[in-house]
């Protein structure tokens, strides 16, 4: 088993998220996460979906997630290839005496102090899935009170767009 | 909408929607009305162009619209009300996924105000077949019935066709709005890839060209495809057996010397085996099913594999496939004549006269065959006189079990979209509903539905309907008063324990016939007609054949331990099948 991120332009239509998530279900697919939102265009929404199979089964996914006729492109991002990001807000338990190495902690990590009281800190932080698993392992013997995040969303590096430059083109359907 | 001036496009949205169905071309649908379709019934009254066939259940309505797209190669339509109407077309709804047959279902769903309130007769159908339909929509704008219908019969068409439900909630109907016929179907994610690959093509001939123990192994996707044609062309040239699967009987005539006919469970031992010993699978519009594999990882071992398939999630999802090639199968196989007719004036053909040597003899010493138990009518014989008497230009429609195995084997194919039944669901009740749709669709033809007699009685009030609208299709109840395909997996499987299999439908000293089929038949306006020795079958299937006017219900009453043989037991390797009970095939391996 292993990890693939892929990303998937769909219609922008009430249902699709049913559609690609119930697929997932149906056909036995794990997803570690998955993130939606609109994109550059507005007929169009973009899903970063993190799946954990093997290569075999990945082929699978993809031709299935094309059968879907919402779904337009599929591209799988490649790790080293691509920017991927995902947002946690974590509220940890700050009193007086924590107070520094809680907010210590947060700028090591480049994170945001977004809300402060008598007992807490909440903390906005952004980065690849690593790095807020190491800022996250760093406040647990803080006490974490609650916590929030966002699924993975991804983009490839250099100039090409998932879109390309011409018409909206599904990806070479053959396997 | 005939009264409307043809320049009028003010009309409701049920009217978008009669217009739309006369637009695209559709002649019939199959359905029943409900509240919240109600007003789409009132318009479809006055359609000259679309004749509406009330059905007596929903299903039956989704039966017969398969039975009319499989029999007519058209999109076949069927309609229901919100709620109970739509969940009952279910069954039928993913037996068409599962046997891509074409099918548009309309149903009604109640106003978009209450959708979400638990309120009378909602489902959310779209919700419920989301995993067994190509696509759905739910209207949400009556502006957008006619580019929804056209959508949606273009997906059920298209590509590798299946059905497509168009959910309308009733004010959607009921609303004001313009009929604007699309030009153009607006799909942008949906490009069926029909084309093969030049590549693969040349590939897959230079394979061919090398194989010396090839086996032509056809599925449903030849007859979707309209590709049986071509399919002889590419047999012929390349001189290699010819299997036809459960979907694809009738694709290659069963007359002609290199069809081995069907593989799989119950398959013959000749196709199973010619299949299990071949170098070379080339697999047209098939789809590896377990029913025809076997125990995967023992399929076929010793075989390479070209898979031609629109579908490209069927390529290498069962078997890797080393030859891949998506494409329609007409342009396929048309292509793969080309590049053969190539190699071989290139001087590169294998003589197959080898291999032919060895199927001849799996032929020769393992043919279809049946028993008969004392005294008792054999069905095997029953089906194969039927399939004699009524010939091969003759539609034969049957249910599940074994009677459609026994009908698969032992009628002789001749002709593409003869045969139809229900495959890959394996939905009993199929056969008496998809029967009158084929008929409907094929006037001229006749329609013999061969059914079991559970099967029979799970549908067969669609008879009042083949009755009151003038459908007479002919029904062969093959009745041996058990649920017999799992009784006779009782028999071998668990110690003869007929644990809920026995139906009561055949007289014994004890008890009388319930029901009574012909009686049945008589009450739901048929003809019925009993057999009950072998003397009767030719006469009773002759005067079955004399009526013209009415549905025909045939009672055969045969013995209940007949069984389906050749079988190759659930879950085992190909290489295990029996050709009869008990009785294993020896091949000589020095032939190999």
């Amino acid at each position: 088993m292993s990890r693939h991120t892929l990303s998937v332009l769909v219609e922008n239509k009430p249902g699709v998220l049913a559609r690609v998530s119930a697929l997932f279900s149906r056909r036995g697919f794990n997803i570690d996460s998955l993130a939606v939102g609109p994109t550059e265009n507005e007929d169009l929404s973009r899903m970063t979906i993190v799946v954990d199979v093997a290569s075999q089964p990945l082929e699978q996914v993809t031709k299935q997630l094309n059968k879907l006729i919402n779904v337009i492109k599929i591209v799988e991002l490649d790790d080293d290839a691509a920017v991927q990001r995902e947002l946690l807000l974590v509220k940890v338990a700050a009193p007086v005496a924590d107070r520094a190495v809680v907010l210590q902690t947060a700028q090591l990590f480049r994170a945001r102090v977004v809300d402060v009281n008598s007992d807490s800190v909440t903390i906005e932080a952004t980065g690849t899935p690593a790095k807020l698993d190491a800022l996250l392992e760093v406040l647990t013997p803080l006490g974490i009170k609650e916590m929030a995040q966002s699924g993975v969303v991804a983009m490839a590096r250099g100039p090409r767009s998932i879109a390309g430059a011409g018409p909206l083109r599904a990806v070479d359907r053959a396997s | 909408m005939s009264t409307d001036p043809i320049d009028d496009t003010s009309c409701t949205g049920a009217q978008s929607i009669v217009r739309s169905l006369e637009a695209v071309g559709a002649d019939v649908v199959f359905g029943i009305p409900g509240g919240a379709i109600l007003p789409l019934y009132d318009p479809l009254f006055d359609s000259t162009a679309v004749r509406h066939v009330l059905v007596r259940h929903e299903q039956g309505a989704g039966h017969a619209a398969e039975g009319y797209a499989q029999a007519t190669g058209k999109v076949g339509v069927c309609m229901a009300t919100s709620g109970p109407g739509a969940t009952n077309l279910v069954t039928a709804i993913a037996d068409a996924h599962m046997d891509s047959v074409p099918i548009v279902a309309i149903t009604g769903q109640v106003p978009s105000a209450s959708i979400g309130s638990d309120a009378f007769q909602e489902a959310d159908i779209c919700g419920i077949t989301m995993p067994i339909t190509k696509h759905n929509f739910l209207v949400t704008n009556a502006d957008d019935i006619p580019s929804t219908i056209a959508a949606a019969f273009h997906l059920a068409a298209t590509g590798r066709p299946g059905p497509v439900l168009v959910d309308v909630p009733k004010d959607i109907l009921q609303a004001r709005t313009t009929f604007n016929w699309p030009t153009r179907v607006d799909l942008p994610g949906y490009r069926p890839n029909l084309r093969p690959h030049s590549k693969q093509v040349r590939e897959a001939a230079t394979v061919i060209s090398q194989a010396k123990r090839p086996v032509l192994y056809v599925g449903g996707g030849v007859l979707k495809a309209h590709a049986t044609e071509e399919l002889a062309k590419l047999a012929e040239l390349t001189g290699a057996p010819v299997v036809t699967t459960l979907m694809a009987r009738g694709a290659f005539p069963d007359s002609h010397p290199q069809n081995l006919k069907m593989p799989g469970m119950h398959g013959n031992v000749a196709a199973v085996t010619a299949l299990q010993r071949s170098d070379l699978l080339i697999c047209l519009g098939a789809r590896f099913d377990d029913r025809v594999t076997g125990k995967l990882s023992t399929f076929a071992p010793g075989a390479k594999v070209i898979h031609a398939d629109i579908d490209p999630a069927e390529i290498s999802k069962n078997r890797v496939a080393d030859v891949p090639i998506v494409g329609d199968c007409k342009e396929t196989i048309s292509a793969l004549y080309d590049a053969m007719t190539a190699e071989h004036a290139a001087g590169r053909k294998v003589d197959l006269t080898g291999w032919w040597r060895q199927l001849d003899s799996y032929r020769e010493t393992y043919p279809l065959g049946y028993e008969w138990h004392d005294g008792q009518l054999a069905p095997q014989y029953v089906i194969e006189r039927l399939g004699v008497i009524a010939g091969p230009d003759a539609l034969y429609v049957a249910g599940v079990g074994q009677h459609q195995m026994w009908a698969a084997q032992f009628i002789s194919y001749e002709k593409p979209y003869t045969w139809l039944n229900s495959g890959g669901l394996g939905t009993m009740g199929y056969a008496v509903p998809a029967a009158m749709g084929a008929k409907v669709g094929r006037p001229e033809a006749t329609v013999w539905a061969i059914d079991g007699d559970g099967c029979f009685q799970m549908t067969n009030q669609e008879l009042a309907t083949c009755a009151i609208e003038g459908i007479p299709i002919k029904v062969a109840i093959i009745n041996n008063g058990n649920l017999g395909m799992v009784r006779q997996w009782q028999t071998l499987f668990y110690d003869g324990r007929y644990s809920n299999t026995g139906l009561g439908t055949l007289q014994t000293e004890q008890t009388r016939r319930i029901p009574d089929f012909v009686l049945l038949a008589e009450a739901l306006g048929c003809v019925g007609l009993r057999c009950e020795t072998k003397a009767d079958v030719d006469m009773t299937i002759e005067k079955a054949m004399a009526v013209n006017d009415a549905p025909v219900v045939v009672d055969f009453c045969v013995g209940q331990d007949a069984q389906v043989w050749p079988m190759v037991p659930a879950g085992t390797s190909n290489d295990e099948i029996l050709a009869a009970r008990d009785v294993r095939p020896v091949f000589d391996e020095s032939q190999v």
